[in-house]
């Protein structure tokens, strides 16, 4: 039981022996002004700035130890499965890349595109358009989570990379996988655990059709365990590597990691 | 004996610092996409979506900078409040900051005071009703605003937690209401402190504050009776 406690409370005599700062001299209004202005002009001058530069090492830091927690988080088998009343965005779904206009391969000049993997794998491989689309099919209605904070769902069709990565053999010493691309230069490196999650494909189909080059033709990765950015379109080469190998947007400022 | 021990005056700053680096580089973050809405859908519970926040109230200077701030800072934020909360439930402060019965006649005698229907200064302790409402909500909003946080971070990984919340989309809003519920409780509070009782600010320093320049005594309300000199004067008029 607990009684009500008395709302007036009595009130302890104080005896008033003066704040340090007036026994000092220094006036209280201008006190707070001057140190009101202080802080004042401080936020000033951080807005809309990166913040100090020391402090970029900490940060760094900071960027690190998230990875090792979320790391520790993944499972295989946490699975994405978008809202059942979620509408796919369909045409609405943003076109992205750093080419100064759509990338295209251009049969005529660089011959028949090949997607190449290899690395530490057993049998390398070089399969065309006509090969992925001959191996096990898989297709999800996918959340895609954009570093940007928007969404959009598109059903992924293409083929595991586990799937690919048992075709080539991939070797135990292979901890990376790096995406490389003919987008000017596009990569991103990724840890092997987010690339043998089930969902993590090699598309070669969007929403039902052969994707087109404004969304990564002939063919790009998609994995709803990364972060947009993370997954490289128009690719080239899927290599699997003993060390990570950074990528086009880790270099430039955005997590190496990338989880969702 | 001090108004305010160290922990709670060394959490209080530390929470001030990391929850404007949280605010800052969080709008900018915003920024990217200034929206709510799934491509392809639109969203009936935000009027302006696609308007940016003005730059000047962002930090982090692009999205990847506000990004590297907020997933630090979060770390920041979340054991400071740990640390916080720890404290004043082992040393008992959390009696000073939790409603108690009757708080909504005491909060009632504390408007009509500033309202001026009522002459004299409620005395009801170290912090008013009002004060414990909104000493109270801080830290519940801010685990609504971690929790959510969360959420968005990790919807794949943490599924569970981002349905509870009713999906990405929903819980990316919640996160931004926690944000606004933050700024408000925080405008409101600095706001009364400098036109009430600024004599505080010192004793959330050094821990020393004079209750003959409390508001009771000074009988202080937003603006009125802000110099000492009038602690004992008659009401106004």
């Amino acid at each position: 039981m607990t009684m009500r406690p008395p709302s007036e409370e009595p009130q302890p005599a104080a005896s008033y022996r003066g704040h340090a700062a007036e026994r000092l001299g220094i006036d209280r209004r201008r006190f707070l002004l001057a140190s009101g202005g202080a802080i004042g002009a401080l936020a000033l001058a951080a807005c809309d700035s990166q913040g100090p530069r020391s402090a970029q090492k900490l940060l760094k830091l900071a960027e690190r130890k998230n990875e090792t927690l979320e790391r520790a988080l993944y499972r295989h088998t946490s699975i994405d499965a978008p809202p059942a009343g979620a509408l796919p965005a369909g045409q609405h779904f943003p076109s992205y890349f750093v080419s100064h206009e759509v990338p295209t391969w251009d049969d005529s000049a660089r011959g028949a595109w090949k997607l190449e993997v290899g690395g530490l794998v057993r049998k390398p491989v070089q399969l065309s358009l006509a090969d992925l689309a001959s191996l096990p099919r898989i297709g999800y209605k996918l959340d895609h989570f954009c570093v940007e904070g928007w969404t959009a769902v598109a059903t992924r069709t293409g083929v595991r990379l586990a799937d690919l990565a048992k075709l080539v053999g991939v070797q135990p010493g292979a901890q990376y996988v790096d995406f490389q691309s003919f987008d000017d230069g596009y990569h991103e490196s990724w840890d092997i655990d987010s690339a043998m999650h089930p969902q993590t494909l090699i598309v070669y189909a969007q929403d039902g059709h052969y994707l087109n080059p404004a969304w990564g033709a002939p063919a790009r990765v998609y994995s709803p365990v990364k972060l947009g950015y993370k997954n490289t379109k128009y690719l080239t080469k899927i290599m699997f590597l003993p060390d990570r190998n950074g990528g086009y947007w880790s270099d430039r400022g955005y997590e190496w990691y990338g989880g969702v | 004996m001090k108004r305010h021990h160290a922990v709670v005056r060394i959490t209080h700053w530390v929470n001030a610092i990391a929850l404007t680096v949280m605010i800052g580089s969080g709008l900018r973050i915003f920024n990217a996409y200034p929206a709510f809405a799934r491509r392809g859908e639109s969203f009936c519970c935000y009027p302006f979506e696609r308007t940016p926040i003005p730059a000047k109230l962002t930090f982090g200077g692009w999205l990847g900078g506000a990004r590297n701030w907020h997933f630090a800072m979060m770390w920041v934020l979340v054991v400071n409040g740990l640390v916080y909360l720890a404290f004043i439930y082992l040393h008992g402060e959390w009696r000073d900051l939790v409603p108690r019965r009757g708080i909504v006649r005491d909060s009632r005698e504390m408007i009509k005071f500033y309202l001026n229907a009522r002459k004299d200064h409620p005395k009801q302790g170290k912090n008013n009703a009002l004060q414990r409402m909104a000493y109270f909500s801080m830290p519940l909003v801010g685990v609504m605003a971690v929790v959510t946080g969360i959420a968005i971070w990790k919807p794949v990984q943490l599924a569970p937690l981002t349905d509870v919340l009713g999906g990405y989309v929903w819980a990316r809003y919640w996160h931004f209401w926690a944000m606004l519920l933050l700024v408000i409780l925080t405008i409101g509070h600095v706001f009364m402190v400098f036109t009430v009782d600024p004599y505080s600010i010192p004793s959330m320093i050094t821990g020393k504050y004079n209750e003959d320049l409390s508001p009771e005594a000074r009988n202080a309300r937003p603006f009125v009776h802000l110099l000492p000199q009038h602690h004992d004067d008659a009401p106004t008029v």
